[in-house]
């Protein structure tokens, strides 16, 4: 019964010039089961961010004016960590909304609100995120967040071996590195 | 030029800590202690980075009060790195693996049902 859906992709829509970002998802399995995986602190450090860095709950009291704090750590102890408070009673129907500041970047506060709508058996998950400005915005999607950014750089050093190594294979032995 | 500028980039971006220290940056300016405090290395091997990656043009320097901060300089790593799309990157991988969940858990799920119907009627003793 367990199918895995191949085809599925995350949505990411930025319309330049506004303050919002909206995240899109489509899963198969049932909505319970997917606002189980969001709020659901066992859960939900099975699946939030990439399988290299560990994540860790310190709270998350999910309930009208509860706080939240989740720290993503890497294997050289690197941390980053995000905390919020959510607004309104959490659920099923309603959805959850918190608001969202990364503690690297103090001061700068977005506000989320995911809902999960079901559909013939398929659940597609819609985070919207509002900042506080287009340059908030527009810095949390070029930076992304710091795991993001090492985990991009790592890609970056593959880029580099690969463009060194085509470099070699592709100059003739009279390296020109002398500009002529 | 651009080529040139490039490579540039790439060469401050090969090194680890450089790295780390871009990464650090991108949180909000930093001293040269603040940004020192996580690596095994000393203030002046940090200055050493900060200089090849200025003259990179990553990152600008800038006096505030007594303090000297670096500041990262998007736009020539943007140039380099556009390709990257972190953010994107992500929620992808975030997904996937909720994507792998749910299923495990709906195998499992039905496991237990199936579980229940298998079991034989309790026969009265």
């Amino acid at each position: 019964m367990a199918t895995t859906n191949k085809t599925a992709k995350t949505e990411i829509a930025a319309e330049p010039g506004t303050q919002r970002i909206v995240i899109t998802r489509e899963f198969s399995a049932p909505r319970e089961l997917v606002y189980r995986a969001y709020t659901d602190p066992e859960l939900l450090t099975q699946w939030m961010g990439p399988s290299r860095l560990t994540m860790t709950i310190e709270r998350n009291e999910l309930r009208d004016g509860g706080r939240w704090r989740f720290i993503h750590s890497d294997a050289d102890g690197v941390e980053a960590a995000f905390h919020g408070v959510f607004h309104g009673e959490p659920s099923l129907e309603g959805g959850v909304t918190r608001t969202f500041e990364f503690e690297g970047y103090p001061g700068h506060v977005s506000l989320e609100t995911l809902t999960l709508e079901e559909r013939d058996g398929k659940t597609v998950s819609r985070a919207i995120s509002v900042f506080q400005s287009v340059e908030d915005r527009d810095g949390m999607i070029a930076s992304g967040m710091e795991s993001g950014v090492n985990e991009g750089m790592e890609k970056l050093d593959e880029l580099l071996a690969r463009l060194q190594a085509e470099r070699q294979a592709t100059q003739p032995s009279s390296t020109s590195k002398g500009d002529r | 030029m651009a080529s040139d500028q490039l490579s540039g980039v790439f060469g401050a971006l090969a090194d680890p800590t450089r790295r780390a220290i871009l990464a650090r940056l991108t949180a909000g300016d930093a001293t040269v202690g603040e940004l020192s405090a996580p690596f095994h290395v000393s203030q002046p091997a940090i200055s050493r980075h900060l200089r090849v990656l200025e003259e990179a043009g990553l990152i600008s320097r800038r006096r505030r009060a007594t303090a000297r901060y670096s500041h990262l300089e998007a736009e020539p790593l943007r140039a380099a790195t556009a390709w990257l799309a972190s953010y994107r990157e992500f929620w992808e991988e975030s997904h996937d693996r909720l994507d792998a969940l749910l299923a495990e858990l709906q195998a499992q799920q039905s496991q237990e049902t199936q579980g229940k119907e298998d079991q034989p009627e309790e026969r009265p003793k």
